[in-house]
């Protein structure tokens, strides 16, 4: 469904991405992992067109690289960026609508799905988002690009900086939208999580892919995790 | 009394009429860090069409058409000329209105001469609303009184409870996340920048023929917007609207009651009989001092509150 073949994106005049090649297949979780400054959160930039990539990223067939976002994004590419970028002066009913790409559009979610995910979301529908939680803003940031009806959704690190508790919750939120057939690629950094829930990981070092296989393959190869992952 | 009342109904007149560019401009400003120096240019080009137009075919179809004719072309000045000029940063734009202004100024100057042109009053308007302790008061000023508080009620409906409008409101902030999830953001700036001048363009056509259609109108209405949205808060409608009207009043006040400021020279020990320039100083009257009035606030703004009225970042 993805296909990233021989990514490169700069920074001013630092290359930050060199050479990335990387697959999602239809309904398919795939986690990214590295450690900070790797070119993880990057990656993903360049394949929604934030950053400007060079190279090919491929989507349904269709060739991505260099358009605008939102041209890649009515085409079913969703972006969880990871700083949760809600709008704060808007509330957070308003914050989902936004996610909906047409006022017409009713696709795999609706705003009532968001809030039956969470209770304690539909209770404070019509709060202005900015006084969410981290945990509240993260799920609110999730349920907000699902709004869209992607076919496949970009998470970058939903759980950084969150409780245990609310870790847990975000890992079902995931689980839950896989279980919809929304394809997912996750960047993360907890290794539980990612082991869990995806079919295979990429573990990326110095602007590259280094490693690639299932999460069996990863925890059996410790010379992978001591060189790229464990800090 | 009467005359608190008349300087209060005519302040509020002239700060809705400042409200309709602070408007446009603070919303420009805020959505794509632009200062649009060439924003009361529109309103000067909203006056010029308002003219040209009601010329042969009267006031009522120049009102619709000259914001639209202005809208249209703020449009394409965002789309064919600031947007390529965006990536050179925020200084090349700056220089780029600026540059607009004065071209602007030219051509107006060229094609309608440097005099004022006899941009007037709609007579069907020009008649007596109602007359109070010999003071008489037009219908067409209630006219425009009711234009622009229509145009904020309006303004206000469509940026909380349309779609489009929560869409302006999210890219303010985060215009790659509205990106991200499907929005054409660059599309919404332009349309951004066409209402704003349109709206400019309105205070042209409704104030041009009071205050005066001429090419420095830009120039002399210009900073008092700029000192306008510095005051309200960057970005925020409401104060955009309140600074209007308290810049709007202050400025009548300060001209009808014509105070003299010799009190507070005298308590720096100025004699009421002093010569050269103190003599000028203790004769000077708020009257004198109103076109000051907009500048003062705005430095005591900045010294006070960097962040204006109801800004949510300084400036």
């Amino acid at each position: 469904m993805l296909e990233v073949r021989d990514l490169h994106a700069y920074y001013g005049k630092s290359h930050i991405l060199q050479g990335v090649d990387l697959d999602v297949g239809e309904g398919e979780i795939v986690s990214l992992l590295g450690r900070n400054g790797v070119g993880r959160s990057t990656t993903l930039k360049a394949i929604i067109g934030e950053v400007p990539p060079e190279g090919s990223i491929s989507f349904k067939g269709e060739e991505i690289a260099g358009r605008k976002s939102h041209v890649i994004a009515r085409k079913g590419l969703g972006y969880v960026p990871e700083n949760r970028d809600i709008f704060p002066t808007l509330t957070l009913r308003q914050n989902l609508i936004l996610g909906q790409k047409s006022a017409r559009a009713q696709g795999r979610w609706s705003i009532e799905d968001a809030f039956e995910l969470f209770p304690n979301l539909r209770e404070r529908a019509d709060i202005s988002a900015g006084v969410l939680s981290g945990g509240e803003q993260q799920m609110l940031t999730i349920c907000r690009t699902m709004m869209g009806d992607p076919d496949l959704v970009m998470i970058d690190e939903p759980t950084e900086g969150l409780a245990p508790q609310i870790v847990e919750r975000v890992g079902r939120l995931i689980e839950e939208i896989a279980a919809r057939g929304v394809a997912i690629l996750l960047v993360e950094q907890k290794l539980t999580i990612a082991l869990h829930i995806s079919a295979r990981i990429y573990v990326m070092g110095h602007g590259r892919i280094t490693f690639e296989g299932t999460p069996e393959d990863l925890r059996g190869n410790e010379q992978i995790r001591k060189e790229w992952l464990e800090v | 009394m009467e005359v608190f009342v008349f300087s209060l109904f005519n302040g509020v007149l002239y700060g809705m009429l400042l409200f309709l560019l602070a408007s446009g401009l603070t919303l420009i400003f805020s959505m794509m860090g632009v200062l649009n120096f060439a924003h009361a240019s529109f309103f000067m080009l909203g006056a010029y069409f308002a003219y040209q137009i009601s010329q042969p075919l009267g006031f009522w179809p120049a009102l619709i058409a000259a914001p639209i004719l202005v809208g249209v072309l703020g449009a394409a000045v965002e789309r064919y000329a600031l947007r390529p000029v965006h990536r050179f940063g925020h200084v090349a734009e700056l220089l780029f209105t600026f540059g607009l202004a004065f071209v602007i100024e030219e051509v107006v100057q060229m094609i309608w001469g440097k005099v004022p042109v006899p941009y007037d009053v709609p007579p069907s308007l020009n008649v007596t609303a109602f007359a109070w302790q010999g003071l008489d008061y037009s219908v067409y000023r209630l006219f425009m009184l009711l234009i622009s508080v229509g145009i904020f009620v309006a303004l206000f409906f469509g940026l909380t409870r349309t779609r489009i409008g929560l869409i302006i409101r999210a890219s303010l902030t985060h215009p790659h996340m509205v990106a991200s999830l499907g929005h054409d953001v660059p599309k919404v700036f332009m349309w951004t920048f066409g209402v704003g001048c349109a709206l400019a363009g309105v205070a042209g056509v409704i104030g041009g023929n009071v205050l005066g259609t001429e090419p420095g109108m830009a120039i002399q209405l210009g900073p008092i917007v700029f000192v306008v949205i510095v005051v309200g808060g960057l970005g925020s409608l409401g104060g955009a609207l309140i600074a209007s009207l308290l810049i709007g009043v202050l400025n009548n006040m300060a001209i009808s009651y014509d105070f003299s400021l010799y009190p507070i020279f005298s308590l720096l020990g100025v004699e009421r009989e002093a010569e050269g320039i103190l003599a000028d100083l203790v004769s000077l009257t708020t009257g004198a001092i109103a076109p000051l009035v907009p500048y003062l606030l705005l430095v005591l703004m900045l010294i006070l509150r960097p962040r204006g009225l109801f800004g949510t970042r300084d400036v």
